[in-house]
């Protein structure tokens, strides 16, 4: 598969350059780069799920919370196999809970086909299945792929070329195309939308995501998350250069102004 | 009817005429001809499959006379005690009648003459009584002393006679600790319903049967013991009967209507907690058996559904304020003033019908119409097949108060019928028909300890256990630490059942239960029901140094006093069964150990993972553990997994749970999980739908009893001063879950001032 994205924009993406071109070789995907997996509840998609957190990232977002998923080399190697035998073990209680499995990151993109088969994999178990990306790869996933998939939660992080730059170091483009991709195929969409004070929260910021949201026809939801602090110590230890020092997390009334943003196209929003 | 027709018992023609009266339109059944309240249920009860939108609110009288009570509370946090009645030993009739507010009370009696005032019970053991009164400030009755000291023997003097020194020595070694060998062991549940249902004439009349039977055996020491129990039996019944009429009621034939029906069985249970002061006073499954009267009285026309939850209300308000004297280290063991009274709701029938009735979701509805309390312990037998609205219910009500706990009734139901209960916390037991001998528990962890140091003490460096050779090497070997545990387990298991044993034959002849004993029974089942704590902590430190390396530290006398640990290992707690294998095993083996021990009066042996609250002081007697706990550092409560080390959510740690063998536990293994209502979902819908799957889940696994606390502002806050009471507060941060005490407190504020707004 090709890697059919712009490069560069801030100078702190090119690390997650070499990930980038080391994946884009067709690979079987018999392995996996994982950071870690956690059972969780009404948090990655509906009921309770077994969600995996793959390592690498093509993105460098000013927020992230969790920066030691940047890097694929910093992941433990799992074979589908040991992936689909953890799985596996939970199939009862996550059906049980109406629940199911959630492939998260990093960017599970990275790693298409490798998140290609564990998805297959868990369709055939009968599971839901939820894919949680930038969809700045959206141009992996295969159609054959999607169909696969149950649930896309799909972070928009910005609605304004300039923002999502700003934001990310990489291009909006990819994500609005793999949105409207999502949308034709038929493929239900939880948007989510991370809210930070003086980042990203210009009124024309989101109402460019609302606009575009509207415009897809499969969302039935919008998350609005508000930024926190949790990620400061992790970026503190990787010794990366955090500019969100100072950032205080958003006002309730910021929240309740974006949140009705939302709701006045017509959005279920959360 | 058979069961009147006693030549002793003078049945008269009314009292027939009463029972007929009192029993019209229930369906017939061997229950008429003996004692047998599971049959009168079965027969008669209607299951219910809707949900909750027919319940009633308080009604003002309700909310008055809760409000006249909820007056005295401050009065009693502030002193520790609202009031004692300082020089009458209590007895079922020692006290003149109490009310709230005779004229609105529509269930009457209090264990005194005043409502929150205590009664002293000096038959457990004269040194708590006395030492209670001096700390809240009450004279010491001198002739009191006298009687009790001089005269008269207690339990406790009891007990002390007869323990042995190993015993005396582990007991002050911490490691074996909370015996209740100065309290009462209670953790028996009377069969309070058979007083409404059959009336105590009725019940006196079994009881001089049963003693015939027992009057053409020769007469051994069980016989006579038998015979002596059998006495006292049917003089605490008259003494029960004599109770009722000093409020106005005469009790000697079965209830008429519900609102008797629930003044009956609550005149029983009252009789008992006028007796005994026993740890746990639960009160049964008592819900579906008063439905079958508040259902005939609606369907009378009698009573209306605002009625029927009017008498329900009523009811708890009394079970509210149920009250113990007791002193203030037995409340720093328990974490407070428990009196666990109990109830059992839901579960199946053995023929796959649900238990569920209109008055299993009424006993709920108190929670509502009174505010949430911790008393009654309101719980839950879950099982997957529960109707689905009754489910949502119990789940919407845990999200609102976090009052109740869950138990599986898909693991009590094949092991002790469908008309079990839960005395105390997780002691399921055939209500009517088997009792325990309740036996507190050892530490597990500092067992491990002892096993690595010859039987010394890591903290006092005294030799209790006996001399075995210290584990030297600068490495801890698995084998080497595993096959000595072993050895330090079965001296453990020894000295245990020793201490029980000593402790049940004392409980037996100087406290004994004369009126729950009287709503059993002749011939019942009892358990030993030994428990174990620290069990995290134990696994963890076995899983270490099988998986890592361990090197001992030790002090100039040899004693290892700490452990450096090397490399990585695996956990209890994240459904690795590297770490849970241990877990399991470990339960088993000790179980295997108590089994081998001789029990007093035959007891089966169960064993409980439990703690209760007294985590924290089990932890505080605990040196440093190879799992990197420090000295003093409290355990994780009951089975759960240590603080902080469960990290793969919630759900993953209670599967690690589930693995501990219900069958090497048949006393009960207890979980308690933590979440906020943001973790459980967006809206109220989705949280109550999410958390009756994590019920479903959970029961399916095998999972025993779980309390849930679904976590409110306040909550947090309490849990920023006391961490280790929410190992498991999970938290919604901006599309992800992190645990709440493992956040920094500069992170726990920020959680504190967003999560609340109102927003989620």
């Amino acid at each position: 598969m090709s890697i059919d994205v712009p490069l560069q924009s801030r100078t702190d993406v090119i690390d997650a350059d070499d990930d980038l071109r080391a994946t884009a070789q067709r690979s079987p995907g018999d392995t996996g780069a994982v950071h870690s997996w956690e059972l969780v509840t009404s948090v990655d998609g509906p009921g309770t799920r077994l969600t995996l957190f793959l390592n690498g990232c093509p993105l460098r977002c000013q927020y992230c919370q969790n920066p030691d998923t940047w890097r694929m080399r910093d992941g433990i190697t799992h074979t589908v196999a040991e992936v689909m035998d953890r799985i596996r073990r939970y199939v009862p209680v996550l059906k049980a809970t109406g629940g199911g499995v959630t492939i998260s990151g990093g960017e599970p993109l990275l790693q298409s086909a490798f998140v290609a088969r564990v998805l297959h994999d868990c369709r055939e178990l009968g599971l839901h299945t939820a894919l949680d990306t930038s969809g700045f790869l959206g141009a992996r996933a295969s159609d054959e792929m999607l169909r696969d998939v149950s649930l896309v939660l799909l972070d928009v992080k910005s609605g304004l070329s300039e923002t999502y730059r700003e934001v990310t170091g990489r291009e909006l483009a990819p994500t609005l195309e793999f949105g409207r991709r999502l949308s034709d195929l038929g493929v239900p969409i939880w948007v989510r939308f991370v809210l930070v004070p003086g980042l990203t929260d210009e009124v024309e910021n989101v109402e460019a995501v609302a606009s575009f949201v509207e415009s897809l026809a499969t969302v039935e939801r919008v998350e609005v998350l508000p930024f926190h602090q949790m990620g400061r110590d992790k970026w503190r230890r990787m010794g990366e250069p955090y500019r969100l020092e100072a950032t205080e997390p958003p006002t309730p009334e910021l929240i309740s102004r974006v949140c009705d943003q939302f709701a006045a196209h017509g959005l279920t929003v959360f | 009817m058979a069961i009147t027709t006693v030549e002793t018992s003078n049945p008269e023609h009314g009292s027939e005429v009463a029972q007929e009266s009192a029993w019209r339109s229930f369906a017939s059944g061997p229950w008429q001809d003996g004692i047998d309240v599971r049959d009168f249920i079965q027969r008669n009860y209607e299951p219910f499959p809707g949900d909750s939108s027919f319940l009633a609110g308080p009604t003002e009288r309700t909310t008055a006379m809760w409000n006249k009570l909820s007056e005295l509370f401050p009065a009693e946090r502030e002193r520790g005690v609202y009031d004692v009645d300082a020089t009458t030993p209590s007895s079922i009739t020692a006290h003149a009648p109490g009310y709230i507010d005779q004229a609105h009370e529509l269930i009457v009696g209090l264990q005194t003459d005043a409502p929150l005032k205590r009664a002293i019970m000096p038959f457990g053991g004269w040194r708590m009584v006395a030492k209670a009164l001096e700390t809240y400030g009450y004279p010491v009755d001198p002739e009191l002393e006298k009687i009790f000291t001089e005269y008269r023997k207690t339990h406790n003097d009891g007990v002390f006679e007869v323990y042995p020194p190993n015993v005396r020595a582990a007991r002050s070694s911490h490691i074996i600790t909370g015996l209740p060998d100065a309290y009462g062991r209670g953790r028996i549940i009377g069969d309070y319903r058979r007083v409404a249902l059959y009336g105590v004439d009725a019940l006196i009349a079994t009881k001089k049967l049963e003693r015939m039977e027992m009057d053409m055996q020769r007469s051994t020491e069980d016989v006579i013991r038998d015979r002596e129990e059998n006495a006292e039996q049917i003089k605490a019944l008259g003494e029960l009967k004599k109770m009722a009429a000093s409020y106005g009621f005469d009790i000697s034939a079965p209830a008429q209507n519900a609102r008797e029906a629930v003044q009956w069985l609550y005149f029983a249970y009252l009789g008992a907690v006028k007796e005994q002061n026993g740890a746990a006073m639960s009160l049964g499954r008592t819900s579906t058996f008063l439905d079958v009267f508040v259902q005939r009285d609606i369907a009378e026309g009698v009573l209306t559904e605002e009625s029927a939850q009017e008498i329900i209300d009523d009811f708890v308000i009394k079970l509210r304020i149920v009250r113990f004297l007791r002193t203030p280290e037995y409340d720093a063991l328990f974490s407070g003033d428990p009196t666990w009274v109990t109830e059992s709701i839901g579960g199946m029938s053995e023929d796959g019908r649900p238990l569920v009735t209109k008055t299993s979701y009424r006993f709920l509805q108190t929670l509502y119409n009174l505010g949430p309390a911790p008393e009654p312990n309101l719980t839950v037998l879950w099982s997957e097949r529960l109707p689905e609205g009754f489910k949502r219910f119990c789940a919407q009500v845990s999200i609102d108060t976090s009052a109740i706990q869950y138990e599986s009734d898909e693991l009590i139901r094949p092991a002790w019928g469908d008309d079990a209960a839960i005395a105390c916390c997780v002691s399921a037991m055939a209500v009517g028909k088997q009792m325990q001998f309740f036996g507190a528990r050892v530490n597990l962890a500092k067992s491990l300890l002892y096993a690595i140091n010859g039987g010394r003490d890591e903290i006092s460096g005294k030799q209790v256990a006996p001399f075995a050779a210290p584990l030297a090497g600068e490495v801890l070997v698995y084998s080497e630490v595993r096959a000595a545990y072993d050895k330090l387990l079965d001296w453990l298991a020894e000295t245990y059942v020793d201490a029980l044993n000593c402790i049940h034959y004392m409980h037996d002849k100087y406290a004994y239960e004369r009126l729950e004993m009287a709503l059993h029974d002749q011939e019942i089942l009892r358990t030993m029901a030994c428990g174990v704590a620290g069990l995290s902590v134990a696994v963890d430190s076995l899983a270490a140094i099988k998986y890592a390396t361990v090197r001992p530290v030790r002090d100039e006398t040899g004693l290892v006093v700490d452990y450096d640990v090397e490399g990585e290992y695996p956990t209890y707690g994240n459904d690795d069964d590297r770490a849970d294998d241990i877990a399991a095993d470990l339960v088993r083996t000790f179980m295997d150990k108590i089994r081998r021990q001789h029990t007093y009066r035959n007891a089966l042996h169960t064993q409980s993972v439990l703690t209760i609250t007294s985590n924290v002081v089990y932890g505080k007697h605990t040196g440093n553990t190879p799992d990197g706990r420090r000295k003093g550092e409290p355990f994780a409560p009951g089975a759960n997994p240590m603080n902080g080390r469960d990290t793969h959510g919630l759900l993953a740690s209670a599967l690690s749970v589930a693995k501990l063998p219900y069958s090497e536990a048949m006393d009960g293994i207890s979980l308690t999980a933590t979440v906020v209502p943001s973790g459980l979902g967006r809206v109220r819908d989705e949280q109550i739908t999410n958390l009756v799957g994590l019920l479903d889940a959970y029961n399916m696994s095998a999972g025993f009893h779980v309390n849930i606390n679904v976590i409110n502002r306040d909550t947090l806050e309490d849990a920023m001063e006391h961490p280790e009471k929410y190992p498991q507060l999970t938290i919604r941060v901006s599309g992800y879950a992190v645990n709440f005490v493992r956040l920094t407190r500069e992170q726990q504020r920020d959680v504190l001032s967003r999560t609340f707004h109102g927003g989620i």
